[in-house]
């Protein structure tokens, strides 16, 4: 018993290709809602807004740049942050379609920021448990910075849906249009299926119930109906984006483009 | 980076490279010193004989790492060990139990209302309850939760009416 456990965590352990597949996929996904909520900055609906989007845009790129960080050592390329995000072409990015989704009006980011919030809070808490201890460590700070993104996103979402009739038909419409994207979060493929096998990284499959739950409470708070999507978007995962995807990423690496290599 | 080589001059040991270290200005809040906001989590000569500082981050993201771990790699170089490391230390996590008393002074003295422990009752934790650093009243409400910095709220006095920014508790 004790030797097969032993060789077990030696397993999950050494999946070092693995978890730094893992670590770019969570990287892309910080990486590219930050850079699509840094869209907000100087045209948020009140200055309150305009910090509290570009705080939260800040930490989500904080997340991503110690996990791709992560990523280029676990992957044994010795690549930086910076080469990954800015040296990769749009198709070699895992983000899901979700976080790239445009901004769309207030709502619509408060719609995304809900769904998106939610599941990190609840697989970074899962993650921490990783047998990858930089993974691990990553995820418990993680956890308690996109709780407090959680609760900016309940807030909102209560504060629309109870509001007027308009800012309440908004926020419906936005659940409406973001839900379809939410599935691809939970999505169990080879390599989470081969992580969780191994004990060695949760999937985040098992945590959509839980989830929904929270998720459900929020909109129901909200004196709005839970949106019964009959279509699932996915595809972000496998390198296969929305035609709004390129652009975003352009814009992202224009500097350096411009000036490769540049420091000031 | 930029220090002053100490050649010729021993290299410092690993307290005397900690006073220094500990006495550098947060590059956001320049009135708090590193030591104060308990970033610094040890200062010690490695196994390979080089000194070795490690720091945790406020927030992973926080604009100021860089800054810090060049000022840190600089003081290392005045002390005469400019093979010296920097590291960041993730766990355990940096939480605003670590501010020093004088540090928690500094910021009041500065207009930022300093953190409540995390061991408080849940409620007590949103940042309820701070007490204005301008007039002194406990008549205070939350303004909003993300202020000018990443590790800052906004509180609102209900009796002189100022906005003042609140050192969020983590």
């Amino acid at each position: 018993m004790t030797t097969t456990e032993t060789h077990g965590a030696r397993e999950a352990r050494g999946d070092t290709a693995g978890f730094a597949l893992l670590a770019a996929r969570l990287g892309d996904d910080a990486l590219v809602l930050g850079q699509r909520l840094c869209q907000w900055i100087t045209r948020a609906p009140t200055i309150e807004e305009d910090l509290a989007l570009s705080n939260i845009a800040l930490d989500l790129i904080g997340h991503a740049r110690a996990l791709l960080a992560l990523s280029g050592t676990l992957d044994g390329t010795g690549r930086t942050e910076d080469d990954l995000a800015y040296g990769r072409g749009d198709r070699e990015f895992r983000n899901t379609l979700l976080t790239a989704l445009p901004n769309g009006d207030f709502a619509v980011t408060v719609a995304r920021q809900l769904a998106y919030s939610h599941y990190a809070v609840l697989y970074y808490e899962a993650l921490a448990g990783s047998a990858e201890p930089g993974l691990a460590a990553c995820a418990a700070r993680a956890a308690t910075e996109v709780d407090y993104h959680r609760r900016h996103a309940d807030g909102w979402t209560v504060r629309l849906g109870l509001g007027t009739a308009e800012s309440g038909r908004r926020m419906q419409a936005a659940l409406d249009r973001v839900w379809p994207y939410t599935a691809e979060l939970f999505d169990e493929d080879d390599l989470v299926a081969r992580l969780a096998g191994t004990g060695a990284a949760a999937s985040p499959g098992p945590l959509r119930p839980v989830w929904r739950e929270r998720v459900h409470a929020v909109v129901e708070r909200a004196g709005l109906a839970v949106p019964a999507p009959r279509w699932e978007a996915r595809g972000g995962r496998q390198g296969l984006h929305g035609e709004e995807f390129a652009p975003l990423i352009a814009e992202l690496q224009s500097v350096h483009r411009q000036f490769p290599g540049g420091t000031w | 980076m930029t220090g002053p080589a100490r050649t010729g001059a021993q290299p410092l040991t690993a307290d005397e490279v900690r006073a220094r270290v500990h006495a550098l200005p947060d590059p956001e809040l320049p009135f708090v010193t590193l030591g104060e906001l308990g970033v610094v989590r040890g200062v010690f000569l490695a196994p390979d004989g080089r000194m070795e500082v490690e720091f945790t981050p406020t927030f992973l993201g926080c604009p100021a790492l860089s800054e810090i771990t060049a000022a840190v790699a600089g003081t290392l170089a005045e002390c005469g060990h400019p093979d010296g490391r920097v590291r960041q230390v993730l766990t355990p996590a940096w939480s605003t139990d670590r501010i020093t008393p004088s540090g928690r002074r500094a910021l009041a003295e500065h207009g930022i209302a300093p953190p409540g422990p995390t061991t408080a009752p849940r409620p007590v934790r949103i940042g309820l309850g701070a007490p204005c650093p301008n007039c002194g009243s406990r008549a205070t409400r939350p303004h909003s939760p993300f202020g000018p910095t990443r590790c800052q709220s906004v509180l609102v006095c209900t009796s002189c009416r100022e906005t003042f920014p609140y050192l969020a508790t983590v």
